[in-house]
């Protein structure tokens, strides 16, 4: 379809306003707003994945597409919901307790909203019983934690322990990211990924929820 | 004449301040300290508890700035002098907190351990151009809690030179204050003869954590002396243009000197800061960027037009192996950071970001750092003038070799380097076992080790050290310390 063909050209350029008005144009034109979301939106946001991938495009114009996703999925949003379509899942995020650099954990979560899912962003200073809590309370099955400092880090093993400890064990994973961070880690404490960079994290994500 | 480096117009620098001024007194600085925010509500700061947002009105910062002092001393373990921090004068440390070690021989980054701290700390004794010890690295072989007391520990037992760290929790600085006490004999001994200096990093923008904003509390109620290190990263976490991270480095920093002169005016503290370009190809943070050192440079310009001593996080690179970039960016740093006069940088041995720490990087740093601080005592004349009777020595003898004036002024003119830098003739170079600046360092780094002399301080000390490390160490579950070998 030429219409939704155009709406991921304009989301891959980055161009909010005419994301907008192609997704106006397009919801009148009675495409289903989720063919809309597949086919218009979330394909242009796949093609500015594999372009970041191949470092031919760099984190400005991932962010400026995200930008350009959410003018779309403004518009679309509330068709979605009284058609009762839900989202594509849902994501626990936040930077581990005693730790406040938020950046990477706001990159991720403008990616898994610019990739369909529904993010509860928690912010900093987040204890395991917080993280552990809000998957429970929202029926979230991942949980992403992100930490800076070093010193922070035993908070995520902690975290990982909580969610055997609830009987939450198959129900609610956990990935990690951060600077100091690796999959040696990651994989020490227990966790089902590590993420290093925020596109990876939405792959780990997709690769998780599905 | 010194040579100075300036980057900074002086109606720029006071542009810069003025808008750093607007953004404390407009905008303000996010704390999460409850007796921080207390302590700056109760002097006047505008305090909106809810957002944890404070504002400082330009008097407060004034007020603070009259009373910073515009240089300190530090000393070494035994009590001897070793930096006066005030005017142009510079001194070298070590990178600090590392969480990796360069295994040379393998080329593998690996997760640090103790025996490799006090490799390293015994090596530090035999730097000549890097005055200061620092934390240098994290040992893994430790519990958490105890990393950064333990280190601090480790400096004391095995290296005389006074040591730049830093806490990572609120309860360690107990323990970092007591082993200092330990050493002095007593906290009024240590007040007088600071022994060292705590880093301590806003996070940017415009926010210090409850950790952070406690340590800066805590070191000023003791006179500990701390450097503010502001990271604003251009284009990313602050703005993309030089002056526009400046402005934000000025107000961070302020803050941070707002904050220790109220708790104890007089404390003594470094303008310090680590900002860096923001490479968005890669999403890292080049320390080695022209860009990076020039706000380092320009920053300490600001300090230093404000009364008080400087650092910078510079003489570093972000290779990850010990080749020409490591070299190359290193170096840049070294040599313009002295011109520039920031009085303490901190950074040789660091590769890959501020992540990592080489031993064998550290003795080629120390040759660069010899190299710099050459560089800043400049040309003066010794015994030049008039030059009439030593030409006709020259003339008469054909060469100068055992002249007078050169036997006198050799020693103090020209800079020798050590065997890490080749200056062998070609054939000498081979016969020598054609050996890469690697293995030379190596090489220099065994021999250093090798001559490593105990410290200075009465073994009781040494025992009540041990005895207060163990006690901490105890109560997180090790019962006994590593090895140190």
């Amino acid at each position: 379809m030429e219409i939704l063909q155009a709406i991921a050209k304009a989301l891959e350029k980055g161009d909010q306003k005419d994301v907008a008005r192609l997704t106006t144009q397009a919801i009148e034109q009675e495409n289903p707003p989720q063919t809309i979301l597949d086919d218009g939106l979330i394909a242009g946001m796949d093609v500015v994945g594999e372009q970041f991938r191949a470092h031919e495009i760099f984190l400005p114009q991932v962010l400026l597409a995200a930008q350009a996703m959410y003018a779309g999925l403004d518009l679309l949003e509330p068709l979605l919901l009284s058609e009762g379509i839900a989202s594509r899942g849902k994501v626990v995020i936040g930077t581990v307790e005693g730790d406040l650099h938020d950046i990477g954990k706001n990159l991720v979560g403008i990616m898994l909203r610019g990739a369909g899912f529904e993010v509860i962003d928690l912010g900093s200073d987040v204890s395991p019983e917080r993280f552990v809590a809000a998957a429970g309370e929202s029926g979230a099955p991942v949980i992403g934690m992100s930490a800076l400092l070093t010193t922070t880090m035993p908070v995520m093993g902690r975290t990982v322990e909580r969610i055997e400890k609830e009987g939450l064990t198959g129900q609610v994973q956990a990935i990690v990211g951060g600077a100091p961070l690796s999959r040696d880690f990651a994989e020490r404490i227990g966790a089902a990924g590590y993420g290093y960079d925020g596109l990876s994290a939405v792959d780990l994500v997709k690769k998780l929820i599905s | 004449m010194r040579p100075l480096l300036r980057l900074l117009s002086d109606e720029l620098v006071e542009r810069i301040l003025d808008e750093a001024r607007g953004i404390l007194q407009n905008l303000g600085v996010e704390i999460h300290n409850e007796k921080a925010v207390s302590l700056l509500g109760d002097h006047g700061a505008d305090v909106d508890r809810p957002k944890g947002r404070v504002r400082l009105p330009g008097d407060l910062v004034d007020r603070a700035l009259a009373t910073v002092p515009s240089g300190f001393a530090l000393y070494d373990s035994t009590g001897e002098q070793t930096h006066d921090l005030s005017g142009n004068r510079v001194y070298f440390t070590p990178g600090s907190s590392a969480i990796n070690i360069l295994d040379l021989e393998s080329g593998v980054m690996r997760r640090p351990v103790t025996a490799d701290y006090v490799r390293y700390a015994r090596l530090m004794g035999g730097l000549d151009h890097i005055a200061s010890q620092s934390t240098a690295f994290i040992p893994t072989d430790v519990p958490d809690e105890v990393t950064d007391s333990y280190r601090l520990y480790l400096s004391l037992m095995f290296c005389s030179k006074p040591v730049v760290t830093g806490a990572f929790t609120i309860e360690s600085f107990e323990l970092m204050k007591n082993l200092q006490v330990a050493v002095r004999g007593s906290m009024e001994a240590l007040q007088d003869k600071p022994l060292t200096i705590f880093s301590i990093c806003p996070t940017a923008p415009l926010k210090w954590s409850e950790v952070t904003s406690q340590n800066l509390l805590d070191c000023a109620e003791y006179s500990i002396p701390v450097e503010y290190v502001s990271m604003p990263l251009a284009g990313f976490m602050s703005p993309v243009t030089l002056v526009g991270t400046l402005i934000q480095h000025t107000a961070e920093t302020l803050s941070g000197v707002v904050l220790t002169q109220l708790k104890k005016p007089g404390a003594p503290a470094l303008w310090g800061g680590s900002p860096a370009a923001f490479d968005i190809r890669y999403e890292t943070t080049p320390m080695g960027a022209a860009e990076t050192i020039m706000i380092d440079c320009a920053a300490a310009e600001i300090g230093k037009h404000l009364g008080l001593p400087t650092q910078a996080y510079s003489a570093l690179s972000d290779a990850k192996l010990l080749d020409a970039q490591a070299g190359l960016e290193t170096a840049m740093g070294a040599a313009l950071s002295v011109l520039a006069g920031i009085n303490s940088v901190s950074g040789p041995g660091m590769l890959d970001f501020e992540s990592c720490q080489s031993l064998e990087k550290l003795v080629l740093d120390n040759e660069i750092c010899g190299l710099a601080l050459r560089l800043v005592e400049g040309i003066e004349p010794k015994d030049d003038f008039p030059a009439g009777e030593l030409f006709n020595e020259l003339l008469e003898t054909g060469h100068l070799l055992i002249a007078g004036h050169t036997l006198t002024h050799l020693k103090g003119e020209h800079y020798l380097p050590s065997t890490v830098i080749d200056r062998a003739n070609r054939s000498r170079w081979q016969e020598e076992g054609s050996l890469t600046l690697g293995e030379r360092a190596r090489l220099e780094v065994d021999r250093l080790v090798g001559e490593w002399q105990p410290v200075g301080l009465d073994p009781a000390v040494l025992t009540e050290l041990t005895d207060l490390m163990e006690t901490e160490a105890r109560r997180y579950g090790l019962d006994r310390l590593p090895d140190r070998e």
